[in-house]
């Protein structure tokens, strides 16, 4: 690894590099005191790129790539909903069970009913939420590594019991349903389904709401001394972020116009831990960074085939271990500060 | 009847071979191996490398296997979780990740179709009470037994054993007896990964090796953890036996697509009844909220 040059000398003598918080940011950490317009714009600008970017980008991009940014949205919205459960202390290995209950909900009221996916995705997004928020109700009374274990051998035994019992079409799963009108009101759907989720989620963990469930996940006694009820709070971080998981479920059935499966694939679990780990957890614009990095990435090497788990499985390891900050992070710490040279001698 | 029981036994000792070393590492260490079902795939995908590919003799080949695999938890605590230690979080992403990232990396490398299969040590069967039952399983049986009888006497009889079980029950007074965390930490998950390669060593010959069978292994083994009880060898020995008998008892009165559904009822009933499992105990207190 190459060392950063914090030092230099000239013919004028020695410097050394001095790095510092500017002015807003020394001020006051989170809450911002603006002065001026020029700190206005410096606050504003990231965000609105990111809001203006992304809604121009179906308008300039092929339908290929249009498709990709669809893919990175969706698995964006499943790291948020990781990154929102994470952010409780609930360490979530089954984002797939989520987003199959959603798929196969919004698969089996269009295809035994016929409804069409105006109600079906909403009826989905609530009854897939509630399904998955009663299935690990009684995990809630334990610690994290067994949620954490049980959220993983949660959808792969239900895939075996589709599998084995033959409900919902079996290994081949529901086709024909009901596509969405056009490319553009699937893209524009996940766009703003991606903006309500980040700023959503956002705005609730800064509010009153947002501290119990931080308070959970750093010291839960505490919280429960506070005579707050922790597992009636966890059921909800979980139904918000399992409706989440399932909304996008239930686009992707008509997305494709086909549910099997492979909804509860182990794919649907590790990519959005990898994005938010490869992104920065804890602060879900690092989850979207990483989805909007990680995706693009995966289509572009599609010609790799398998080799794509092994690279963001491994990617994910080494980001784990060597940055934890994440790459949004660590990016947004440098967005805060400037450097300049300090004579030293 | 004689038959299901003897069924029955058999597919209890299948379970408890699987779920030993992950149990064993949970309770000393406290890291969850997600990587579990990678060991347990990487023990036969190298013993059978060596007997195929470098036409080495079967137990030689067995050893090297059981042994390398081994090495491999040592090196993944060392390197790996040794950086990430008491961050749930990270330990289990680090696992997770390691896991399925070499399971995937098999599959990459080839481990696809019919030719993947370790012969079976001895061929044959045998009658036992009007039931056929081939030697493989009989050896499982045998091995089954003999490796619980090794690990009782291994934790009770040596000194390395009696600092495991110290670190389990109280990290900070075992630290102060001079039972050093970290290298016991290390050897526990180097017995983990060598237990589940003995493991796949012994029932991969029923089956062929595949990747899928990693996940299975690792869904298994986390069932018959948490119905029993993370930390408590008994509790592996009775929960392998209620899923073993139940999944025959099914499998001939219902249909054997069912098993699964059992273990998902069995999971649920007992986080609702008992969280910390049938025999968890002296964590009950600390890993309840």
């Amino acid at each position: 690894m190459a060392k950063i040059r914090r030092e230099k000398k000239d013919s004028n003598g020695k410097y050394r590099k001095e790095r510092l918080d500017r002015g807003i940011k020394a001020r006051s950490d989170t809450i911002f005191a603006l002065t001026s317009y020029r700190e206005a714009l410096y606050l504003v600008v990231p965000r609105a790129v990111t809001i203006i970017g992304l809604l121009i980008l179906p308008l300039v991009l092929d339908i290929w790539w249009t498709k990709v940014m669809i893919m990175a949205c969706v698995i964006a919205i499943l790291a948020l909903s990781w990154d929102f459960i994470a952010s409780a202390g609930m360490l979530s290995l089954g984002q797939a069970l989520f987003f199959g209950a959603g798929g196969y909900l919004a698969g089996v009221l269009n295809y035994y009913w016929g409804l069409s996916p105006l109600y079906t995705i909403p009826i989905a997004t609530i009854a897939g939420a509630t399904v998955c928020t009663l299935l690990f109700l009684p995990v809630l009374r334990l610690r994290g590594i067994y949620f954490a274990m049980v959220t993983f051998a949660m959808p792969l035994i239900l895939v075996r019991i589709i599998e084995a019992t033959r409900i919902w079409g079996g290994i081949e799963g529901l086709s024909a349903l009901t596509p969405l009108p056009n490319l553009w009101v699937s893209a524009y759907l996940v766009i703003a389904a991606v903006f309500a989720c980040l700023f959503g989620f956002r705005r609730l963990m800064d509010s009153d709401y947002g501290l119990v469930l931080r308070g959970m996940m750093d010291n839960d006694q505490a919280v429960m001394a506070g005579g707050i009820n922790i597992y009636w709070y966890k059921a909800q971080t979980l139904f918000i972020g399992s409706a989440a998981g399932a909304f996008i479920g239930a686009f992707m059935t008509h997305y494709y116009r086909i549910v099997g499966t492979s909804a509860f694939s182990i794919d649907y679990s590790i990519l959005p831990v990898a994005c938010t780990v490869v992104g920065g957890p804890g602060n879900f614009a690092g989850a979207m960074f990483g989805a909007f990095i990680l995706v693009p990435l995966c289509e572009y090497l599609r010609a790799i085939g398998s080799w794509r788990i092994v690279l963001y499985s491994f990617l994910m390891v080494i980001f784990v271990v060597a940055v934890p900050e994440g790459i949004f992070n660590y990016l947004e710490r440098k967005y805060h500060q400037f450097e300049h040279w300090v004579k030293t001698g | 009847m004689a038959g299901m029981l003897i069924y029955g036994l058999i597919n209890s000792i299948i379970f408890a071979l699987i779920t030993i070393g992950f149990t064993l590492t949970f309770g000393i260490s406290g890291i969850a191996n997600f990587a579990h079902g990678a060991f347990y795939v990487a023990g036969a995908y190298i013993s059978w490398h060596l007997l195929n590919s470098l036409g080495f003799p079967y137990p030689l080949a067995i050893a090297i296997s059981v042994l390398v695999t081994g090495f491999f938890g040592a090196i993944l605590y060392r390197f790996v979780l040794f950086r990430v230690r008491g961050v749930i979080l990270s330990e289990v992403i680090a696992t997770f990740g390691l896991g399925i990232g070499f399971l995937e990396l098999f599959r990459c490398l080839g481990l696809t179709g019919y030719d993947y299969k370790l012969p079976k040590f001895v061929d044959g069967s045998l009658e036992l009470l009007g039931v056929y039952v081939d030697y493989q399983r009989l050896i499982i049986i045998v091995l089954g037994a003999v490796l619980l009888l090794f690990l009782w006497f291994f934790t009770h009889h040596t000194k390395t054993g009696l600092a495991f079980r110290a670190i389990a029950q109280d990290e900070h007074t075992a630290l102060n007896f001079g039972v050093e965390s970290d290298r016991t930490a290390m050897l526990s998950l180097g017995m983990g990964g060598a237990l589940a390669a003995i493991a796949a060593i012994a029932i991969m010959p029923l089956s062929l090796i595949a990747v899928e069978e990693g996940h299975h292994i690792l869904i298994l083994a986390l069932a018959v953890g948490i119905v029993g009880g993370m930390e408590s060898t008994m509790g592996v020995i009775v929960a392998s036996l209620i899923f073993g008998l139940s999944q025959i008892i099914v499998a001939t009165y219902l249909s054997p697509n069912y098993t699964m559904i059992v273990m998902l009822a069995a999971i649920i009933l007992i986080l609702l009844i008992r969280p910390s499992g049938l025999f968890g105990k002296f964590k009950e207190l600390e890993e309840r909220i």
